[in-house]
């Protein structure tokens, strides 16, 4: 290992990032401000209150999106990138394919780096394929020349050799995304940067994405940052991979640790403080407290009971009800109720409320889910927390494979009588 | 974890801090292909749009002057020597509009493409640049109406001659766009801070036309204004670029006394000036396009 050239160093890596209170934005808003100020009166636009859930520093204006992040990256390497939304990583991404520049820290680099953050930037409705196909590549940082030579594959890749002269705008937005990838994917850059793209395309296409970076990786030896919700993805392109935690490096090593770490979780994952939610609809009561999935600590498994524990707040209610829905990666609505629709009445306690929600058999395939609460008063719904908490689901069938990815999101124990 | 190998060169670094008076001409010469690219942009999608939008180029200078002709020299009697008045406010807005066009469309550089400018990096000041470039189309267009006009008051006389420093007309066109350009990219710069500067932008070329001697000769405000306030118009080095057009194609006969002052020395002052002006929006633009997507 030690004798592998490094292709990428990052050192001490920082961004700062400063909570909107400085520039209002507008030449107005500043002059209003002054006026304000030279009569001895408070700042009209100073937000009070913002809050950032996901840092450390609380009462600081200075959120850090990335903290003293060192890591090498050598030469043929694939390396994932997995943390939280609002871990870090687009900021770390970011920094990489010099959109910004950090705060403080060093990016080194032996290589040209190229980035796949969201394909498709750049293309013209107007302009037909061929004319996209120039353009995209040349603000990825191809040159004409090498557009040209690698023109033929790109079409054939994404399979659009009858389109290649119509207007983008006539395309199916599927189309779009494959031309997108085919572009970037046919970068020659030392270090690829790919952020999520996979999460496009119907399956072939995607299968094929993936045999690319695979392709990219493995047999052409280039370097690959990769960033990715999707665990499948990461375990099967990547070797090593980071985990970003609050801006943080909590972990660089082999993949499969690295994934363990992060499916186990922080505390938050499977316990979380409902107060000051950032999803709470607007205007509503903050009744909901805080919500625990199983005990707080254990895995939740496919196929077994599940146990929801709800601290609730109901010292201005005199009947309550209470609602649950589940939702995959995907945004689908897979499974809900409320007590309403078994006809249960509940009453607040004195004291301490919690309502334990007990799932049966939980019908949901291995992977991430969100699951939106709703607190009502009998007639209409008072409290309601969209995407409250996500947490990931375990296959543990001894006798039994965990479902494909594509048999859906859902399951069901089934008896093969013969 | 393995020890970074000191000795051996980056490529390159990323770092938070960089010299002030680093251009990177290197590297937008490395991406000169984009620029073509974006040129080619937006010129085929100017070709593709509806047919009112090309038609537009020929229909806004066209009126613009009539209005100009019906104002200044029919109400505030402007005289145009013996050059036709309407001819004479086309080519002072022939030029201006070049100038204003690329001001226009580059002041709004970061915020129109705070999209693209947040996923990929190229050096943003193709984007300007191409503008730039790509504005040479229209002015193409207008210029060509400006000839047929040309050719058409000529024919009565009313046109004056064409001076031989007519060879010059590059290097006034080069003077505009580059001034448009520096202008638009300081311009840019200060909008991601302050978005309602763009309404201000709009109202300010307005303004300036004014004082840039598009619709009369500068002698005419030496002579009719107090120099308190001619020197508005004296000191402009714009005035100066489009005086000198005009000069270049009518010889100065829409002077009263028509005399030889074509000075090369003065094309050659306003070369400097927007050299000065591009390179310090050049600055500024740098400084900005680093973190500008954090602010946006």
């Amino acid at each position: 290992m030690a004798e592998k050239e490094i292709i990428l160093q990052i050192k001490d890596l920082s961004k700062q990032y400063r909570l909107g209170v400085v520039g209002t934005g507008t030449i107005s808003h500043d002059l209003n401000r002054w006026w304000h100020k030279i009569r001895g009166k408070e700042d009209p636009y100073l937000k009070i209150g913002e809050k950032n859930a996901r840092t450390t520093v609380g009462n600081s204006k200075y959120v850090w999106a990335l903290k003293e992040v060192s890591f090498n990256v050598e030469k043929g390497e694939v390396l994932g990138i997995i943390g939280k939304n609002g871990a870090g990583k687009s900021t770390l991404l970011k920094l990489l394919s010099k959109v910004t520049t950090p705060t403080t820290g060093t990016i080194r680099s032996r290589g040209r780096i190229a980035s796949l953050l969201e394909v498709g930037t750049g293309f013209h409705p107007e302009l037909t394929g061929k004319e996209n196909i120039f353009l995209n590549g040349a603000i990825l940082g191809m040159t004409k020349a090498e557009i040209k030579t690698k023109f033929d594959e790109i079409v054939e890749f994404a399979g659009v050799q009858r389109y290649v002269n119509t207007p983008v705008k006539r395309y199916s937005s599927g189309m779009k995304v494959r031309l997108a990838f085919a572009v970037a994917a046919h970068l020659e850059p030392e270090i690829l940067v790919v952020d999520e793209v996979l999460a496009v395309g119907d399956a072939e296409f995607q299968k094929k994405a993936i045999g690319k970076m695979q392709d990219i990786a493995k047999g052409e030896g280039r370097t690959v940052l990769f960033v990715s919700h999707d665990m499948t993805n990461i375990q099967n392109l990547c070797t090593k991979s980071i985990l970003l935690e609050n801006g943080m490096m909590v972990m660089h090593g082999e993949t499969e640790e690295v994934i363990k770490r992060y499916l186990q979780g922080s505390e938050e994952t499977y316990v979380k403080s409902l107060k000051a939610h950032e999803n709470r609809k607007k205007g509503r009561q903050e009744i909901m407290q805080k919500v625990t999935i199983g005990d707080g600590s254990s895995k939740v498994i496919s196929g077994q009971d599940l146990k929801i524990n709800v601290e609730l707040n109901l010292t201005s209610l005199e009947e309550f009800s209470i609602g649950y829905l589940f939702k995959n990666e995907k945004g689908q609505v897979l499974m809900a109720s409320n007590t309403m629709q078994y006809g249960t009445k509940l009453y607040p306690k004195s004291g301490k409320n919690a309502i334990a929600i007990v799932i049966k058999n939980l019908p949901l395939a291995p992977a991430s889910y969100s699951l939106s609460l709703f607190v009502g008063n009998g007639k209409f719904d008072i409290d309601i927390i969209e995407d409250a908490i996500t947490f990931p689901v375990f296959w543990e069938h001894e006798h039994i494979l965990p479902p494909a990815k594509k048999w859906g999101s859902t399951f069901g124990i089934t008896l093969w009588e013969y | 974890m393995n020890k970074p190998q000191e000795n051996n060169t980056w490529l390159f670094e990323i770092s938070p801090k960089s010299s002030l008076f680093d251009f990177k001409f290197k590297e937008i010469w490395r991406y000169r292909d984009l620029l073509l690219l974006f040129v080619r942009r937006d010129v085929v999608t100017l070709y593709k749009q509806t047919v009112l939008g090309p038609l537009w180029y020929l229909i806004q200078p066209l009126l613009t002057s009539v209005i100009f002709t019906l104002v200044f020299n029919g109400i505030a009697d402007i005289s145009t020597g013996t050059v036709n008045a309407f001819l004479f406010n086309l080519a002072g807005i022939t030029i201006w509009n070049y100038f204003a066009e690329c001001l226009k469309a580059t002041s709004d550089t970061f915020k129109k493409n705070e999209n693209i400018f947040g996923k990929v990096y190229f050096p943003r000041v193709i984007m300007p640049l191409s503008i730039t470039v790509s504005n040479l189309l229209k002015l193409g267009i207008q210029i060509c109406i400006f000839i047929a006009f040309y050719v058409y008051f000529s024919l009565s006389d009313k046109a004056g001659s064409v001076s031989m420093y007519i060879l010059w007309t590059p290097v006034i066109i080069f003077i505009m766009g580059l001034l448009g350009l520096g202008l638009g990219m300081i311009i840019s710069s200060m909008v991601t801070k302050y978005r309602d500067l763009t309404f201000l932008v709009q109202f300010g070329i307005q303004l300036f036309m004014y004082v840039s001697a598009v619709m009369y000769p500068i002698a005419i405000v030496q002579e009719k204004l107090p120099s308190y306030v001619s020197w508005i118009v004296e000191y402009n080095p714009l005035a100066h670029v489009i005086e000198s057009f005009r000069y270049m194609v009518f010889s100065g006969a829409y002077m009263e006394n028509p005399t030889n002052d074509f000075s090369i020395l003065n094309i050659l002052l306003m070369l400097g000036i927007s050299f000065i002006v591009f390179l310090f929006g050049l600055i500024i633009f740098n400084r900005t396009e680093r973190n500008f997507i954090d602010t946006v």
